[in-house]
């Protein structure tokens, strides 16, 4: 059967009006690609070593699920880069900034914990070693396609292309000379099973998971007795600029105040748990300005609870 | 009547303190069916003095703890569901909650989606008043196995009840946790096996409060009760399950 000339005439405005969508998709998918930039900027906190700061918040589509401080330094025998971002597109974004910074050769990314953000951009790192602790590399293939699909859900388009690419080596741990830098790596938990902590040259300390400045600490992976030995011990660590994972670079008073935190959350949780307090109830609780007033309180707080009320309640039950 | 006047009384009706009402604040697609299967012939209303407290999303999927108080409708309240309209199985439990327990609950269940969360309260009339509360989820909750099915763990502790009572003015407050892997039946290869009924009794042998338990509470489920007065001790729990496995729990004061 032929079709009528009114079908081909049908047809062929819809051929037309299909042309015009297409035109009009081209600039809307370039401002879509021009959208999707971190705006990622490199600064120097010592001579050759930068820091890349994410937003102080928690995840979101605004900020493309950056909230992460990665980092990087120049050892004159090649960059180590400090943790590689959220996503594909972030980790190819800070490559290029890292090449734009300095003209040494990337030749090693270190995960400094298993969080989503400290190694979903290790696929624009796929030609160097990407090193972590054991516990990491178990917990990564544990738990990365669980990330992966979270921060999926959170973030879409920031996330289009990236998948997990795990850590393929073994961290150092310890002293290491590497070119001009000494480099000293120390493997401590709390924040999760193993968090890595990263000094230079004794004066720039990456503290990693551990330490939250003006932002609510993440407790998924928590225990908090290990975490605070963990502060305990950077504390006792001679003064360096400090470089938390999250929140503001360089605040000195940033380790006492997660350990303040820390140790208030611990305090409440058991006096909860002994007074028989479900978790709807603690949420009602009245809480100190200065853990409310912190960064992305509203959301991490009632996190922080799930997470840690169980283990005081069932101690509680039994008594 | 004039337009103005009629407008002007609407406005003083919407200022009124509107308590309960017939239309579905969550306006979800699928109440109407909730409604026929759960509340059935009866007359429903939605009110704010059913208070429902949940999280605005759910951290674990598996352990989603929601508050529920009804106290603000006073002595008539015969029963408290709770039914949450995107879960595979919809309804988590019925609570008795009897002369001598306040109606008011805290649970543990499983989300699979985002959902609203409904606490339907019968009343001694038998007409039913409803509250809610919206959880939001990555999602998952009903279709995979808990932590002591992954491990094999839960042989171990089957049954295992831990109660305790805490001082409160006017009465007291008992924390319960029995030990069950609440399966859904969802997840692959794993069939339902879930409490069915948890009773409260006082030392002379009466029924303080019952529960008839749905396979979405959560795996071990964690409650929270509020006693009215000093009932004479000592208090016991007994429950079963749907296979009919039998258990019995003192409560420590």
């Amino acid at each position: 059967m032929s079709a009528s000339i009114a079908d081909l005439k049908l047809r062929h405005q819809f051929m037309l009006a299909l042309l015009l969508v297409m035109l009009c998709a081209v600039p809307v998918l370039v401002f879509a690609g021009e959208a999707l930039d971190y705006r990622l900027k490199a600064r120097a906190v010592a001579p050759g070593v930068w820091v890349v700061e994410g937003a102080r918040a928690d995840f979101a589509p605004a900020n493309g699920c950056n909230i992460i401080n990665t980092g990087f330094v120049a050892t004159g025998a090649g960059v180590t880069v400090v943790n590689t971002g959220p996503s594909y597109r972030y980790g190819q974004q800070l490559r290029a900034l890292i090449e734009r910074t300095t003209p040494e050769p990337i030749v090693r990314v270190v995960n400094l914990n298993q969080h989503p953000d400290y190694f979903l951009g290790n696929q624009a790192f796929a030609d160097v070693p990407r090193a972590a602790t054991p516990a990491t590399h178990a917990a990564i293939a544990r738990d990365g396609q669980a990330f992966e699909d979270n921060l999926y859900r959170l973030c879409g388009d920031w996330m289009s292309g990236t998948h997990t690419l795990p850590p393929d080596t073994d961290a150092v741990t310890g002293s290491e000379t590497v070119g001009r830098r000494r480099l000293e790596w120390m493997e401590l938990a709390g924040h999760t099973d193993s968090d890595l902590v990263l000094t230079v040259d004794g004066q720039v300390l990456f503290a990693g998971g551990l330490v939250f400045s003006q932002r609510t600490p993440t407790t998924p992976h928590a225990r908090l007795d290990a975490w605070r030995d963990s502060l305990d011990r950077l504390g006792a660590l001679p003064p360096m600029v400090l470089v938390p994972s999250h929140g503001s670079v360089g605040e000195t008073g940033a380790m006492a105040q997660t350990a303040r935190y820390l140790t208030w959350l611990d305090t409440r949780l058991q006096a909860a748990a002994e007074q028989g307090l479900d978790i709807p109830e603690i949420l009602r609780l009245p809480v100190p300005e200065e853990f409310s007033r912190q960064a992305a309180f509203t959301t991490e707080y009632p996190r922080n609870i799930v997470h840690l009320y169980p283990r005081y309640e069932q101690a509680a039950l039994r008594h | 009547m004039q337009r103005r006047q009629v407008l002007g009384a609407l406005g003083l009706l919407s200022a009124a303190p509107c308590l309960a009402q017939e239309q579905d604040p969550f306006a979800t697609l699928g109440w109407p069916e909730l409604r026929r299967e759960f509340l059935a012939g009866d007359e429903v209303r939605f009110d704010t003095r059913v208070n429902v407290e949940g999280p605005a999303f759910a951290e674990d999927p598996m352990n989603v703890p929601v508050g529920i108080s009804a106290e603000a409708l006073g002595e008539d309240v015969q029963q408290i569901r709770v039914i949450v309209d995107r879960n595979p199985i919809r309804r988590v439990l019925d609570f008795y909650p009897g002369a001598g327990v306040r109606p008011s609950l805290g649970l543990r269940f499983k989300l699979e989606q985002a959902s609203p969360v409904r606490a339907a309260v019968r009343l001694r009339d038998g007409s039913w008043r409803v509250g809610g509360a919206l959880v939001d989820s990555a999602g998952g909750g009903c279709t995979v196995p808990g932590q002591t099915r992954r491990d094999g763990s839960w042989t171990q502790h089957l049954g295992e009840i831990s109660a305790r009572l805490f001082a409160r003015d006017g009465g007291a407050r008992l924390r319960l946790r029995v030990m069950h892997p609440m399966d859904t039946g969802l997840a692959g290869s794993i069939p339902a096996f879930h409490l069915k009924r948890l009773a409260l009794r006082d030392g002379t042998g009466r029924e303080l409060m019952r529960m008839d338990c749905g396979e979405p509470l959560s795996e071990n489920p964690v409650f929270s009760f509020d006693l009215i007065g000093q009932p004479p001790g000592p208090l016991r729990i007994e429950a079963d399950d749907n296979n009919g496995n039998r258990f019995e729990g003192a409560v420590a004061s």
